[in-house]
């Protein structure tokens, strides 16, 4: 038995060993031993000669599991394709995953527990602002070091975070761009859930609007968290007719909003609608029959069709099951590994001091990301491009537009 | 308002009384399971909404079995799943009642605690089963899009639709309690169990059914819902402060009051809400259930009693 199971390991082993040679990756990655790990880590990190651990915290469990579930599905695929290529300075990625079960002091109370107890070399975590800003004093106090994938309201930047996704500027501005200019668009009616990220979201976009694209904004509304009621506002959109709805609704809103707006006659053929807030995740719960036709802009689809994408939808798949959809958040969390390995490999060190400076030269891309191509910006943002997804009855989108590379700008002048 | 003409003012003024009516339906749909319990019972059942989402879960499945094996029925299936959910969720409290209500009845905050552990026990079973992600069951065609008696106005059908399943349900509750003699035995029993006992009424009986009544009303508002909300784990959880609100308002022991009181709210709500934006419409609105409650603790209507 024994034997049996070790020819068929060998066999394995000797199989994917090749299959490393000859892409290339066994002669292009470091191995341990030229570096030290008294060198790679001079500060107490769980770092050993053949393995570095790392933590990830999102929610598992309570309401926000609905959105996390892909972002932590996307960094285990990334930390195992890493550990496949070799790991990081020759060694294997260790995962000790926490749960932060949607409750904002619980993700400052793991965090405290990953960065002290476990001295995890990076963190990639957190979905909602509320989380992020409740565990960014521990990260800030223990100096560790956090990847956060969401797409945000901006005016944030500490040492401590590495922000994979797009803030507020980047996906808002380019919007309404192509919305102004493709639909002629000039009167907008805004609508939001009410918390931090649609109000400062719809900030934005009103200063632009009336300040930049000449428009009008007819109407700006804010619905309760978990709201499912829509009638009155709807009619008080057809009241104001407005050229162009730009909604920042999300959770169970978010779908009772669409399947509203569908039933009361409000569709793609008559009303232009541009949402911030849905993604290939959010359309498994609205149903496709009710956005078609409608617009995302989001820097990710998943039906962008680069060789990067193809091959990385086709390993999540795998991995995950055929029936996986990818929103912009799970491929901005994806992206997150990838950077620290990058950043870790530049420096030569696990130290995060070393690792954020490395990271601050401004220098760090990806042309692997299955978004194209993304860069690090000093300001720990990345440069990306912004896209316009139309979409399908299928769930998917088409992507109608997509935006040159822009430079983050989580603090823009003007628009605060 | 001069830029708009008479015709569309009308019509806006048509569909925004829809909307309140509409309003007025859901909640009372969502309310009607938790009246009959708390009022009957005076059992508070904290995992309504899960019920609820069990209606709609069975639905969701449902509608994937439907689209799979018999696709012709799919015009029909959402008026079985209707009954299939009431029968889900009745049996499933039937049980819950017999496992867990029935040993708390002389420890009312117990039962408050236990259904709330309930209610967590099944949001995470959902979870597991189903999936962290929301879902979305494929509605048949005649309940999409809105009817248009002119041309400037759109009656949304789903709305229309459970509009009537209210009507239906609550008709059905009234025949039951009023006119049937099962009724008669409970409306007996909530005024005197001892008595109904002495007299020949099994009233553990009647608490059962009366338990496994108001979850399977759950049941059938789950599968309703589907066509205007969301599914998910925790979409029971968005409806049960609203559910509340509306029984607690309109006076525990009373189904009249339940009636009224979701009117009112859902009137309130949904004209302030047209003329101010949503967040303060709702503050407006429970401000001013505080305050009525603050002068009527026992709600709009109750069952006069000698203290």
């Amino acid at each position: 038995m024994s034997y049996f199971s070790r020819r068929k390991f060998l066999g394995k082993t000797g199989a994917l060993l090749s299959a490393m040679v000859a892409a290339g990756f066994i002669t292009s990655s470091a191995m341990a031993a030229d570096y030290p790990t008294a060198e790679v880590n001079t500060t107490g990190l769980a770092v050993t000669d053949d393995t570095v651990t790392v933590g990830i915290l999102h929610s598992l469990t309570g309401t926000m599991a609905i959105s996390e579930t892909g972002a932590q599905e996307a960094e285990k695929l990334a930390i195992k394709q890493i550990n496949e290529s070799g790991g990081i300075l020759g060694r294997q990625i260790e995962i000790i995953q926490e749960d932060g079960a949607s409750d904002w002091p619980t993700f400052a109370e793991k965090s405290r527990k990953l960065l002290v107890n476990d001295n995890v070399a990076a963190v990639f975590g957190c979905w909602t602002s509320a989380s992020r800003k409740a565990a960014l004093p521990v990260f800030e106090k223990e100096n560790g070091l956090l990847y956060y994938p969401t797409f945000y309201e901006g005016l944030e930047q500490s040492k401590n975070v590495i922000y994979t996704g797009q803030e507020a500027t980047q996906q808002i501005l380019a919007g309404l761009d192509w919305v102004a200019e493709e639909k002629d668009a000039k009167t907008f009616y805004l609508i939001g859930s009410d918390y931090i990220w649609p109000r400062t979201s719809m900030k934005i976009a009103r200063i632009h609007i009336e300040k930049v694209l000449g428009g009008k904004v007819v109407g700006e509304e804010y619905k309760p968290l978990g709201d499912t009621q829509f009638g009155s506002v709807i009619n008080k959109i057809r009241l104001k007719k407005p050229d162009v709805i730009f909604a920042a609704v999300v959770g169970g809103s978010n779908v009772a909003w669409f399947k509203q707006l569908n039933a009361a006659g409000i569709t793609a053929d008559k009303q232009t609608l541009l949402t911030l807030s849905v993604t290939e995740d959010e359309v498994l719960g609205i149903g496709g029959e009710n956005l078609e036709g409608f617009y995302s802009v989001m820097k990710y689809f998943q039906s962008q069709d680069n060789p990067n994408n193809v091959a990385f939808v086709e390993a999540f798949k795998e991995m995950h099951g055929e029936d996986s959809v990818i929103g912009d958040v799970t491929q901005a969390a994806y992206l997150g590994p990838w950077l620290w390995k990058a950043a870790v490999e530049k420096a030569g060190s696990f130290d995060v001091d070393k690792v954020v400076a490395a990271s601050e030269e401004g220098d760090i891309e990806l042309t692997t990301a299955p978004e194209g191509y993304v860069k690090l910006h000093p300001n720990h943002h990345l440069w990306s491009k912004t896209r316009i997804g139309k979409w399908n009855k299928d769930g998917q989108a088409e992507v109608v537009y997509t935006s040159d590379l822009i430079e983050p700008n989580p603090f823009p002048e003007g628009y605060q | 308002m001069g830029e708009y003409s008479v015709q569309e003012l009308t019509s806006i003024l048509a569909m925004q009384g829809f909307a309140g009516i509409s309003l007025f339906s859901v909640l009372l749909l969502m309310a009607l399971g938790l009246a009959i319990i708390f009022g009957q019972m005076g059992v508070i059942n904290m995992a309504h909404g899960e019920f609820m989402a069990m209606g709609a879960y069975t639905t969701y499945l449902l509608s994937v079995v439907t689209e799979s094996y018999f696709p012709a029925f799919m015009n029909y299936y959402f008026l079985f799943a209707i009954v299939v959910s009431f029968l889900v969720a009745g049996l499933f409290g039937y049980l819950t009642e017999f496992v867990l209500i029935r040993h708390l009845y002389k420890r009312p905050l117990d039962t408050l605690l236990a259904t709330w552990g309930l209610s967590l026990i099944m949001q995470q079973s959902f979870r597991s089963i189903f999936g962290a992600r929301e879902v979305s069951p494929t509605l048949p065609d005649w309940l999409m899009g809105s009817w248009m008696p002119t041309e400037t106005i759109f009656i949304p059908i789903n709305g229309m639709f459970v509009l009537g399943l209210t009507t239906l349900v609550t008709i059905g509750v009234f025949l039951l309690m009023y006119r049937s003699s099962w009724g008669l035995n409970v409306r007996a029993t909530t005024q005197n169990r001892v008595m109904s006992g002495a007299v020949g009424i099994n009233t553990k009986q009647v608490d059962r059914l009366t338990f496994a009544l108001g979850c399977g009303i759950a049941g059938i508002a789950g599968a309703a819902f589907t066509t205007i909300a969301s599914t998910g784990p925790t979409s029971g959880s968005l409806y049960i402060v609203d559910t509340f609100m509306v029984v607690v308002f309109g006076g525990a022991a009373s189904l009249f009051g339940t009636i009224a009181s979701a009117f009112t709210i859902a009137q309130a709500q949904s004209i302030l809400e047209f003329f101010i934006s949503g967040s303060m419409a709702k503050v407006f609105t429970l401000l001013a259930l505080v305050i009525i409650l603050m002068m009527r603790p026992e709600g709009l209507f109750s069952i006069k009693v000698r203290k």
